[in-house]
């Protein structure tokens, strides 16, 4: 548990300099605009992977259907952005101008209804955070309430994924199918596939990042975060402490479902797209790896194995294909069987002692071991 | 008249689609008995299930090529040998898979979900590499081709009556082996207290691999089986493990009659319902009816009172 100090204790407070460092001077530095904003693509599933550090990690909760909410952010993102770049002028040749394209294709006429309010930018921030709360607090609710918990909830969180995933893929008049919502263009008028705007978009996403791992960690000292400890290793204790421990739950669940929406509405902004592809059970659990990697306990650690996990992904897929899924696999079962507490275990373990004992040898007076990142 | 059809044509289209729906019953009993097995029994969840039942279906399109090109006269009853051989191949892996994973993992059920789903994720590369990406199909003896008619309208495909029957005897046999053979007691035994188990001399760990075996075994027999219906291709298993879990925990998980009534509802609502919308609906449809029912009773249709 973090020490005396604010938010973070001094160490903590190193390692969040190093991260602040490295993403908002280093990277961009470092790279060209290209890659910079592959690096900002990641760095949107560290946001769900913020989250399941929260819930898995905190509250001993696994939701295999983060990328439920993950999409349903995107999706409220894209649908603001498509309304956008489908006016009248811009899409004359259709049959019927002013909806968009795919609604077209599928012969439909008019804009249903539940679209409407993504003409305002205001409505749509709302909703990128209260959608996905709201159907995490109804999953959420009736779950935790009845004590559903375990592996159950996993199964059944990932099934409402693959739900999700077949009527976004079946309604694709309504949807954009299988293709997702793509050709995305404009912010209010603001061009967001310029160079310049793809490097402010990855400073609003790495900022946005920062603050909620701020908030998340202001959660995680909170007596609330205490008492998600106590609800992990022993829930019954707790509950006969005179705790209602499904409503514990119940948030936890929602803060993590909203965190991980900006995610998905940043991945929008800056990929362009949406697409079911992110919303599946495939992408769902590989989000859980992204947090499993960095230390299922680490809030550092979280934004590092997003990085790293994607970054290898990317490099793989690149050059050996064939190769990418043993590596995956081969992934999955060594953070299990070997590394339960992913990066931030090893550096606790491994790489911490190491520069506590270099430092003591070498300066005698040692004032405060010097720790580094987890990289 | 119902819409543009007469009354015998209606009734015919809903006798074809309850049977379309009893192939899917089968399909999906063959899976889930093991995975009932595994999961009911064992607390185990495995996510590789599927990628076991793959393993069976290769094995038997194996032989089936293996026994056109050398042993032509062999044809018309290769499928009984590939059944045993998929069951073999199932079991031994299942086995090795207990002992180098799961034994190590069985305080931590969420920890296995992702280690198994690791597995599924390296054996699907593993055919993808060895058998290409493209689906395979095995090539059905004479006997099993055509179909029978059971009026004017209906008719039924033999290949489909096959797997029915096959799914009949491979549950009687799942019955006999857990309810009434010795081994079944010590499984059902070790599952209600492990603890005692031990104690009474019941090697423990030996029962946990044979059962975990045992599930993958029968995942091996539904994939051969499957063969006889559809194709296979290397991902076609993470494609029912979803609803395979489904129906194991709508069942009631450590029950079989659960595994196998819930099976039959979830199957039958899919294929009717098909008839009267898009098939992508009927499964949301039918999928969220499930999911809306587990949360109202967890414990699934049938449970078993065990104190844990």
């Amino acid at each position: 548990m973090p020490a005396a100090g604010f938010l973070f204790s001094k160490k903590e407070w190193l390692y969040f300099t190093i991260l602040a460092a490295l993403l908002l001077v280093v990277m961009p530095l470092a790279v060209d605009v290209f890659r910079l904003n592959l690096i900002g693509k990641y760095l949107t599933y560290a946001f769900v992977a913020i989250g399941l550090v929260l819930l898995w990690g905190g509250g001993g909760i696994l939701s295999l259907g983060q990328g439920i909410f993950f999409g349903l952010g995107g999706y409220c993102m894209a649908m603001f952005l498509k309304l956008e770049a489908s006016t009248p002028a811009a899409t004359k040749i259709q049959s019927t101008p002013g909806i968009p394209d795919f609604m077209d294709w599928n012969q439909i006429t008019a804009l249903p209804s539940w679209w409407q309010p993504f003409y305002s930018l205001t409505f749509t921030i709302v909703a990128i955070i209260l959608v996905p709360s709201f159907f995490a607090f109804v999953i959420g609710a009736a779950m935790f309430k009845r004590r559903v918990g375990g592996v159950y909830f996993a199964i059944i969180t990932q099934a409402v994924a693959a739900i999700l995933t077949i009527l976004i893929i079946g309604q694709q008049g309504y949807t954009g199918g299988v293709n997702g919502i793509t050709d995305l263009r404009t912010l209010h008028g603001w061009d967001i596939r310029t160079d310049s705007a793809k490097l402010i978009l990855y400073f609003v996403n790495a900022l946005l990042l920062i603050g909620v791992l701020l908030l998340a960690q202001s959660v995680r000292i909170s007596k609330f975060g205490r008492l998600l400890i106590a609800m992990r290793d022993r829930e019954d204790r707790v509950r006969f402490s005179g705790y209602d421990v499904a409503n514990f739950k119940i948030f936890i669940f929602c803060l993590a479902a909203a965190i991980s929406a900006i995610g998905g509405a940043m991945f929008t902004l800056q990929v362009g797209f949406m697409s079911p592809s992110f919303v599946g059970i495939v992408p769902s659990i590989e989000m859980v790896i992204f947090a499993a990697v960095g230390g299922r306990l680490s809030l550092f650690g979280a934004i590092y194995g997003a990085l790293l996990v994607n970054a290898a992904k990317t490099t793989f897929s690149e050059s050996f294909p064939e190769l990418w899924l043993f590596a995956m696999g081969g992934l999955f079962i060594a953070v299990v069987m070997a590394f339960p507490f992913g990066l931030a275990g090893v550096v606790k373990d491994h790489v911490e002692p190491f520069f506590a004992k270099a430092l003591a040898r070498f300066s005698k007076p040692s004032p405060e071991p010097q720790p580094q990142a987890a990289e | 008249m119902i819409g543009d059809y007469t009354y015998s044509e209606f009734f015919s289209i809903l006798a074809m689609q309850g049977f379309a729906g009893l192939i899917l019953f089968s399909v999906f009993v063959l899976m889930a008995l093991g995975l009932a097995i595994i999961f009911g029994q064992m607390g185990v969840i495995n996510m590789a299930h599927g990628e076991f039942m793959i393993l069976g279906a290769y094995v038997t399109y194996l032989c089936s090529t293996l026994v056109t090109t050398y042993l032509p006269a062999f044809f018309p009853y290769y499928f009984f040998l590939a059944m045993a051989l998929a069951f073999v191949a199932s079991f031994s892996l299942g086995v090795l898979v207990e002992w180098v994973l799961i034994r190590h993992l069985y305080r931590r059920p969420l920890d296995t979900l992702l280690a198994t789903w690791g597995l599924s994720l390296v054996l699907q590369q593993f055919y993808r590499s060895v058998f290409g990406a493209r689906e395979v199909g095995v090539t059905l003896p004479d006997w099993m081709m055509g179909s029978v008619s059971v009026s004017e309208t209906i008719e039924v495909p033999l290949n489909g009556l096959f797997v029915m029957a096959l799914t009949m005897i491979i549950a009687l046999g799942v019955y006999f082996i857990m309810y009434r053979s010795s081994w079944g007691k010590r499984v059902r035994a070790v599952v209600q207290n492990r603890v005692m188990a031990g104690a009474v001399g019941i090697n423990t760990k030996m029962v946990d691999r044979m059962t975990f075996g045992l599930g993958c075994g029968i995942a091996g027999i539904a994939g051969s089986a499957f063969t006889m219906i559809g194709s296979t291709g290397p991902t076609a298993g993470q494609l029912y493990i979803v609803d395979t879990f489904l129906v194991v925990v709508f069942g009631g998980a450590g029950s079989l009659i659960g595994t196998i009534a819930s099976a039959f509802t979830i199957s039958q609502a899919q294929s009717t319902m098909e008839f009267f919308l898009s098939g992508s609906m009927a499964k949301v449809l039918t999928l969220l009816t499930v999911v809306g029912i587990l949360m109202l009773r967890p414990q699934g249709l049938f449970s078993l009172n065990i104190r844990r």
